[in-house]
């Protein structure tokens, strides 16, 4: 059941113009329109060795455009976004174009209100996030009114109601929202020279969506969840902590049982000059959480359930990456970042930046309910499971460090290990798939030619001998600061078992940038892969072809 | 979507008046995001009593941003004895790693201004599209240039465009 988009122009774009004409009435001087544009094209050639698939249009691109207007305390914006079709790795439903994206907003004292889209987060958004992540196709925003009501220093109250956006339309639930945050050193003036700095927060969530009578089982129309959070900072240390309660909730994600969510995100950090260390720790339990319970993949997501693993950036380290398992997790995460100053031993000249980080993340436990009921058995409470118990199931461990050290005023030197074990089987939900288990070496030299000239050269090896077996990685890359780069990569995996699949993933780039406009060319292989951001990934298909990128801001 | 798209049009007349008047009174858009102790900072308050600022959009997992900032803070002291300039590097990690960014920091031991937009709401009232993204404002908080990407060298280029502005020359182009 989707609900047409189409309806809520009409009074919508009204009152945008009534907008409009009430800052213009005024005559408020200095409003200005500003905007960005972005994207994304390729032309697609077959290439059977890789398993690039023909594609018919032979030619795709994703584009789009913001446009925002402010005036003093008003602002209204509009996005159009095209999808000509969706490159290869998009949700097919994004096919075609329009304007799914335009809000009008203005601030008046204490209160700030917002009519159309938005995106926001209560918290850590264990029980609410509406974002937009472009690069994976994920934009959740809602669609309704939002207020935030400020009614003294420190104290800052949010409420929202809405539809979620799906592609070109919109989720059948309905979400509603309230969130409440207490500075205290702000809010009492007895605080306000204390050297605690203390944060609270609580908020509910709760979604509507009408029960379904052809469905076996009485399903919850209204799914409430809650979530209380604490920041605490004295001097050098930081803690951050946040507890979510989600009611039960049976979707086609948990198997539609009807065991309640929860989760628990808590770090606590010391740092000064130097010297930094974190320490992290999660458990999530059947936090499933979306606007359609019929709804799979990556859209409707009311729920945000960051991953505490590293995010790394170079191609090998990247190749296995971590995302949360919303059906439960337990991990931790430690890291220690600290400098070896100027003139030491271990500093040299201009001192030496090392850190390190371990990371590891095991299913839940997940013990029947009775004797008699299968685990997880649909129209049950599914499982028991003892909050603080590690399961035996191993899902993710990331042991790694970084040195970066400037060698001379032209050398620049980036050493990187990591050690990683990564449930593929889990993780990409291929039942049978080994755990893998790979050693992963990094260098990454930078020289400075002239002052703004300089040569990059990555190399990157990967040992493993599960999955695909190794892939050793160089990279070229020359830039002349601040407009000009051009590279040249190949990724090979020499290591394949099956001696004719080690292909060679090879490509070359160009690109230009001048201020906030730039523009890039690439030509050659895209390896199938997984590309993530925050913890969210989408499957990367294989491709062949010629890239072109645009991105511009005004 | 018709009565939209004209209404935009119909509008659009009543706001193109006001935009001749962009370069009077520019200034940051107002928008809540967090400094690394949790308080609230709104977007539209950032200053440097009156010399030029540096607004820097990074992320932990971003490579050239850390390269770009690393390379500005072992000639950070040198910049702001000389420009008074000041740098405000706003983070876009979100919950997964806004955590880190603190302990980052310190261990990197960067004196920059450290700020956490986590759902990219300054990111998007900044219109920014990729990172690193840096703007450069003058002392009346008007964006005068900005830039996408880093190379080796970039800096140069930013701390000529910060002498020009307190020579009071103008910045013509990007």
């Amino acid at each position: 059941m989707i609900l047409p988009m189409k309806k809520i122009y009409f009074p919508l774009s009204w009152l945008l113009l009534a907008a409009c004409l009430q800052v213009s009435a005024q005559q408020l001087p200095g409003g200005q329109i500003h905007g960005n544009f972005e994207l994304n094209a390729q032309y697609y050639t077959e290439d059977s060795a890789i398993n690039a698939p023909e594609v018919n249009e032979q030619f795709m691109m994703n584009a789009y455009t913001n446009l925002i207007y402010t005036n003093g305390n008003f602002s209204a914006g509009v996005r159009y976004e095209a999808y000509l079709n969706p490159m290869l790795g998009f949700d097919k439903e994004y096919e075609g174009n329009g304007i799914p994206y335009r809000f009008a907003s203005y601030r008046q004292g204490e209160f700030e209100i917002t009519v159309g889209n938005f995106y926001d987060q209560f918290g850590n958004g264990l029980i609410f996030r509406a974002y937009e992540e472009k690069t994976l196709g994920i934009d959740n925003s809602i669609d309704g009114v939002r207020v935030k009501f400020e009614p003294w220093k420190g104290i800052v109250f949010k409420g929202l109601v809405g539809n979620q956006r799906y592609y070109w339309n919109k989720g059948d639930g309905i979400i509603r929202g309230v969130d409440a945050e207490f500075h205290l050193n702000d809010a009492f003036p007895k605080m306000e020279n204390w050297k605690t700095k203390i944060t609270l927060g609580g908020s509910a969530v709760s979604r509507f969506q009408k029960d379904d009578p052809t469905f076996k089982y009485k399903l919850p129309e209204n799914v409430a969840a809650m979530a209380g959070r604490l920041e605490v900072v004295r001097g050098a240390f930081h803690v951050n902590g946040e507890y979510a309660y989600k009611m039960n909730d049976p979707s086609v994600l948990n198997n539609y049982i009807y065991k309640p969510g929860e989760a628990l995100f808590l770090t606590g950090s010391y740092s000064r000059k130097g010297l930094g260390i974190i320490l992290a720790g999660k458990r999530i339990d059947n936090m499933h959480f979306r606007s359609d319970r019929n709804v799979t993949g990556n859209p409707l997501t009311i729920s945000y359930l960051p991953s505490l693993t590293r995010q790394h950036t170079y191609a090998l380290a990247a190749f296995y990456p971590y995302s949360t398992q919303p059906k439960g997790e337990i991990g931790y995460f430690a890291e220690i970042d600290y400098i070896f100053r100027k003139n030491t031993a271990l500093g040299g000249k201009y001192g030496t930046q090392v850190s390190a980080s371990y990371s590891r993340v095991n299913a839940i436990e997940f013990k029947a309910i009775d004797e008699t009921t299968a685990l997880f058995k649909r129209g049950t409470l599914g499982y028991r499971s003892d909050f603080f118990k590690f399961g035996d199931e191993v899902y993710f461990s990331d042991f790694n460090i970084e040195i970066t050290r400037k060698i001379s005023k032209s050398w620049k030197l980036i050493l990187n290990y990591l050690n990683l074990a990564y449930n593929q089987d889990v993780i990409e939900g291929h039942p049978g798939s080994p755990m893998v288990y790979a050693n992963i070496g990094i260098a990454d030299l930078t020289y400075k030619i002239t002052e703004k000239h300089a040569l990059r050269a990555e190399l990157q090896q990967m040992l493993t001998r599960q999955d695909k077996g190794e892939w050793v990685q160089l990279l070229l890359e020359y830039t002349i600061a601040p407009r000009w780069f051009i590279s040249v990569m190949d990724q090979y995996n020499y290591g394949n078992e099956q001696s004719d699949q080690r292909y060679h993933y090879y490509l070359g780039s160009l690109g230009y940038t001048k201020g906030p406009n730039r523009i890039s060319l690439a030509w050659g292989r895209q390896r199938e892969g997984i590309l993530c951001v925050g913890g969210v990934c989408r499957a990367v298909p294989a491709s062949n072809g010629l890239q072109i990128s645009i991105t511009s801001t005004f | 979507m018709k009565n939209f798209i004209l209404t935009i049009i119909l509008g659009l007349p009543l706001l193109l008046p006001a935009q001749e008047d962009q370069h009077k009174a520019a200034g940051l858009p107002s928008v809540t995001i967090k400094n690394l102790n949790g308080e609230n900072i709104n977007t539209a308050t950032l200053s440097n009593k009156g010399k030029p600022m540096i607004i820097s959009f990074w992320a932990l997992w971003c490579k050239p941003c850390i390269k770009e900032l690393t390379t500005i803070a072992d000639v950070y002291d040198e910049w702001v004895e000389e420009t008074g300039v000041k740098l405000f590097a706003v983070s876009i990690d979100d919950a997964r790693s806004s955590a880190r960014v603190k302990p980052m920091v310190e261990g990197k031991g960067w004196e920059y201004e450290v700020l956490l937009d986590p759902n990219g709401d300054f990111k998007r009232a900044m219109n920014i599209t990729v990172i690193p993204h840096t703007f450069l404002l003058d002392g009346n908080g008007n964006v005068v240039w900005q830039h996408a990407s880093f190379s080796e060298g970039s800096e140069l280029e930013l701390i000529e465009l910060v002498r020009k502005l307190n020579r009071g020359e103008s910045l013509d182009a990007h």
